[in-house]
């Protein structure tokens, strides 16, 4: 431990090849983003524009948290927590409505998505509480923190916003297999799931929307209705298949510029990207992301204390989570849930808090090199 | 400290697998991205470009109709038509909602053209002739309406209105039925067929061909870019054989009369006119009926759709005795001279047969038989040579077949034989039936269209030509005139002075005969009245008698007698004696001829001083 401290001084931490690939995703994202919304007429400034000024506000959250101390941040994490939950609620009754879910809460001429702030809360809310003392048992292990994520899930679902409610339960899984989970306790869940599963399911499927039991029939056979229910995913699918190698070049996806393709620039920018640039394109946005991962994931093992690794996991497990999925379901390998691309979409929330937890990822990392704090 | 290292050593573990597992799903969808991207790539590729080209059709410009003289009696206006690509189309049912609100369509048959089969791509034809407010209500809701598309096509015109509505007959939407048929191979889905008439037979050479554009859409069907893949070829014209002053003027004298009036050049088989009333509107048959209008013209009495003149088929009356008399002669079986006493009644068998002079005609020879259409001569001629030697004359005058004119649905009539019942009644010819058939009741049927042929072609001196109604055809592509040559149908094998006894008679006929209201100080007339019985028995004056079961007056004639330019045949439903009301219809028609064509000239020198203006504008 000492020799690594002797080896980085001051701004050192500050990883230029870390801070690099960020810049190298959000370019391809304000790229895309410009591609498929520069013909569009409208009195409001354009796309990239606005996603400039996110990443602008992010890379500010980025530089807070990368200065801060992620031992006082997880100190506020239950207050914090509460906060959040609070703003859910209000969202569940006076947030703006958007395509058929209620998610938003309208600041001025902006709004903003409590739901997406409120998992990097969730990931310091678990890091705080594995850290704390020693969790031991299933109860204190799974019980607990499932307790504790739930009101969460419970109201996001309720948006409905099935993508975020999905990243919860995926930041909750990850954090409870890092911190180890007796295999018994392990049997016991999964035991209890699939017995659960048949009245879960009736209620679950019971509760979806709409649109959200489309989207699932959709992904069963995308192909029986095209201009139908399966028509986001089967044009999804057209449009990176019909990138082929190559890609048509800028501004050159018909899918994406003749609008077959539908948002393409939040939850299928990914498309518009893979279309234009083809697979070469598709394999330095992939390389460019496991880059990204590879590096936190290194933050993560080499983190000083529970406290940071638990920190770190929960965050990349949240990047993988959300890129697997969002590049999954636009090729058409999972149902369509609305869930962005990290750091490519367009969205303000999710830009800024995307960024604010590589702030807090690299924190993690400056911490590490401090010897006291 | 020792517990933190363990559960530190576990992370590392843990982290570890974490990266492997990351590794095998980044290599799942790099493997997935690559199926797509590359090995369906060309696939999907495919897909996208059908997702935004759009071939829409570009309907051909019919061809034109004129008359003998050039003028335009067909042609093409521009109108709006509401096409829908069901590809684009979000919601069907809403958008079926949207046009039947919008334009006040039936939503039951927007919603049946949408389900006919065909392509999702092909933009398919849901209304035309629309009014330029409601293209225009629909060209402003079209953002609300992906998929909808307006096209300004050319929609059938007839200037002339139901002037000869009958021959020049109606277009329409191709059938479910026709489609299915191998001359409609090349069409499709709201392609524009001749549905009758001239329409229909020379459809072939009026729809020409249809050509191609291709246009980029967005996904909500707006056009970005168009090209022209391939043009359309505009169809051929046509020529027709008819006069279409002549045409108006017989057409206005059987006015408000069921009936129909045929006049054809002996000479060529050319139809100069063919009337047939009641008509129709070709301008509304040729747009889309609603069920209601269907029914409205169907169940009409006067079959307004039935073209009398060819489809029309009545007993010939007393016509019928020119064909018997040619018989008469060549057979033998009477000299000009011979004579036959009529006391007004031939008893065959137990029955009388009545003349219609219960007095009788005295002594006649067969002028005088003619003249005076005595009844008595001809069942003694008819019973004498028997049905079949009748049948035969009959035959070669082109009687109980079609005449093979250019008209969709063309009758044959009846020439009826001993054969001819055996096969259609499976019974025995009874003597009797002889006698009514020799005054050209009975059995015997004919249209009006066979006789004007038959009396041609005894004032052509037994030379007969299939009557026809197309005289040419221009090639729009080469603009070559493709002149038609008249048929030739053969020739009567009688001796010249057959003719000419027949001739003098039936010029006697309008001379002093029962025809007398056809004489013309303007140019002599032979023709031969009929009266066609509709119901057989009778009581009291005609007055009394229902109209429906009144006769049908029938007069055969030609013109001039010394060398015959035209034939004509008046036949009037219901209105009793051929030389009361028929005959000065005829007489007015020949008139009206004689002043419209004081010579008859060639037809090419009328043809090529018509062609170029008034065409081009037909362009669309």
């Amino acid at each position: 431990m000492i020799d690594r401290l002797t080896e980085h001084r001051g701004l050192d931490s500050f990883d230029i090849r870390y801070v690099t690939l960020i810049l190298a995703i959000l370019a391809i994202g304000v790229l895309s983003i410009y591609s498929v919304t520069h013909g569009q007429q409208g009195g409001m400034a354009p796309y990239y524009l606005k996603q400039l000024v996110w990443i602008g506000l992010g890379a500010a959250a980025f530089l807070v948290m990368w200065a801060s101390d992620y031992h006082h941040l997880a100190r506020f994490a239950y207050p914090a927590y509460a906060f959040i939950l609070l703003m859910l609620v209000f969202v569940l009754f006076e947030g703006r409505t958007s395509k058929g879910a209620q998610r938003w809460i309208a600041l001025g001429s902006f709004s903003f998505q409590p739901s997406e702030f409120a998992k990097l809360i969730l990931i310091l809310v678990l890091a705080h509480y594995y850290s704390k003392a020693p969790r031991v048992g299933w109860l204190q292990r799974v019980i607990v923190p499932g307790l504790l994520m739930l009101p969460g899930l419970l109201l996001i679902l309720k948006q409905p916003d099935l993508g975020s409610g999905l990243s919860f339960v995926a930041v909750y899984a990850a954090m409870l297999l890092m911190v180890g989970v007796r295999s018994q306790a392990l049997g016991f869940i999964l035991l209890f799931s699939i017995m659960l599963f048949p009245f879960a399911w009736e209620g679950v499927w019971g509760s979806l929307h709409d649109y959200q039991r489309q989207r699932i029939m959709a992904f069963v056979d995308p192909d029986y209705d095209p201009g139908g229910k399966g028509y986001h995913a089967l044009q999804s699918k057209i449009a990176i298949g019909s990138g082929e190698l190559l890609g048509k070049g800028l501004y050159g996806g018909t899918q994406s510029q003749l609008k077959f393709l539908p948002e393409g620039h939040t939850d299928f920018v990914f498309a518009v990207f893979a279309e234009e640039w083809g697979f070469l394109g598709v394999l330095v946005l992939l390389a460019l992301f496991v880059g990204l991962i590879w590096l936190s994931l290194e933050i993560a093992s080499k983190a000083k204390d529970q406290l940071g690794a638990l920190l770190a996991v929960g965050i990349v497990a949240m990047l993988c989570f959300c890129v697997v999925i969002n590049i999954g379901m636009t090729a058409g390998m999972f149902p369509i849930v609305g869930i962005p691309l990290p750091l490519v979409s367009y969205g303000g929330s999710a830009t800024i808090m995307t960024m604010a937890s590589l702030g807090l990822l690299l924190n993690v990392k400056r911490k590490r090199l401090s010897l006291f704090y | 400290m020792a517990m933190a290292e363990s559960e530190f050593g576990d992370l590392y573990r843990r982290l570890f697998i974490l990266r492997v597992g990351l590794l095998l799903v980044v290599a799942l969808l790099g493997l997935r991205l690559w199926h797509l991207q590359i090995r369906e790539g060309p696939y999907y590729r495919d897909l996208s470009e059908n997702n935004r080209t759009r071939l829409v059709l570009l309907e051909p410009a019919r061809g034109l109709i004129y008359d003998r003289h050039g003028v335009l009696l067909a042609n093409n206006v521009p109108s709006f038509s509401l096409y829908v690509t069901l590809e684009d189309v979000k919601d069907r049912e809403v958008l079926i909602q949207q046009l039947a609100d919008l334009l006040a369509l039936d939503p039951t048959l927007v919603r049946k053209k949408m389900t006919i089969k065909g392509s999702k791509l092909l933009p398919r034809k849901i209304k035309d002739r629309m009014t330029l407010r409601d293209a225009t209500l629909v060209e402003s809701h079209r953002l609300d309406m992906p998929g909808v598309m307006i096209q300004v096509e050319s929609q059938r015109n007839y200037p002339g209105g139901v002037t000869a509505a009958h021959l020049l007959g109606y277009v329409g939407e191709i059938s479910a039925d026709q489609l299915e048929k191998p001359e409609f191979i090349d069409l499709h889905q709201g392609s524009i067929v001749g549905q009758y008439g001239v329409e229909k037979s020379y459809d072939r050479h009026m729809r020409g061909m249809a050509g191609q554009k291709s246009v980029e859409v967005d996904a909500v069907g707006h056009e970005k870019k168009a090209s022209v893949v391939e043009r359309p070829q505009a169809g051929n014209d046509l020529y027709l054989t008819i006069d279409v002053r002549l045409q108006k003027v017989a057409e206005d004298l059987l006015g408000a009369e069921q009936g129909a009036i045929v006049a054809l050049d002996p000479n060529s088989g050319d139809i100069l006119a063919m009337a047939s009333r009641p008509g129709f509107d070709p301008n509304v048959l040729s747009r889309e009926l609603t069920a209601k209008q269907w029914v409205e013209i169907v169940q009409d009495e006067g079959r307004p759709l039935n073209n009398r003149a060819s489809q029309g088929q009545y007993p010939p009356g007393s016509t019928f005795k020119i064909a018997m008399a040619v018989a008469a002669l060549e057979t033998k079986t009477m000299s000009p001279s011979s004579t036959v006493f009529c006391n007004g009644g031939y008893q065959f068998g137990k029955r009388l047969y009545h003349d219609w002079k219960a007095s009788g005609h005295g002594y006649v020879d067969l002028h005088n038989a003619l003249v005076h259409s005595c009844d008595v001569y001809f069942y003694t001629i008819g019973q004498r040579m028997g049905i079949d030697v009748m049948a035969e004359f009959g035959k070669d005058f082109g009687l109980g077949k079609a005449t093979g004119v250019e008209l969709p649905s063309e009758r044959s009539g009846i020439m009826p034989s001993t054969a001819w019942k055996q096969k259609a009644k499976n019974e025995q010819w009874l003597p009797g039936e002889t006698i009514s058939a020799a005054i050209g009741q009975g059995y015997v049927t004919v249209t009006p269209l066979q006789m004007a042929s038959l009396v041609g072609t005894v004032a052509n001196n037994g030379v007969s030509y299939r009557p026809r109604l197309v005289q040419a055809v221009m090639d729009r592509t080469s603009g070559n005139l493709q002149e038609l040559p008249a048929v030739p149908r053969g020739t009567i094998n009688a001796k010249p002075e057959t003719f000419r006894v027949i001739k003098d008679a039936l010029a006697d006929v309008v001379t002093k005969g029962t025809a007398t209201k056809a004489k013309s100080s303007m140019v002599t007339i032979g023709g031969k009245t009929g009266t066609a019985q509709v119901a057989a028995l009778r009581t009291g004056p005609e007055e009394n008698i229902p109209k429906k079961f009144r006769d049908h007056a029938w007069f055969v004639a030609f013109a001039p007698v010394e060398s015959p330019k035209i034939a004509v045949v008046v036949l009037a439903e219901h209105m009793g004696h051929g030389g009361s009301a028929a005959a000065p219809l005829a007489k007015e028609v020949i008139e009206t001829y004689m002043k419209l064509t004081p010579q008859v000239p060639a037809v090419t020198s009328e043809l090529s001083s018509v062609n170029g203006p008034g065409r081009s504008s037909e362009d669309s």
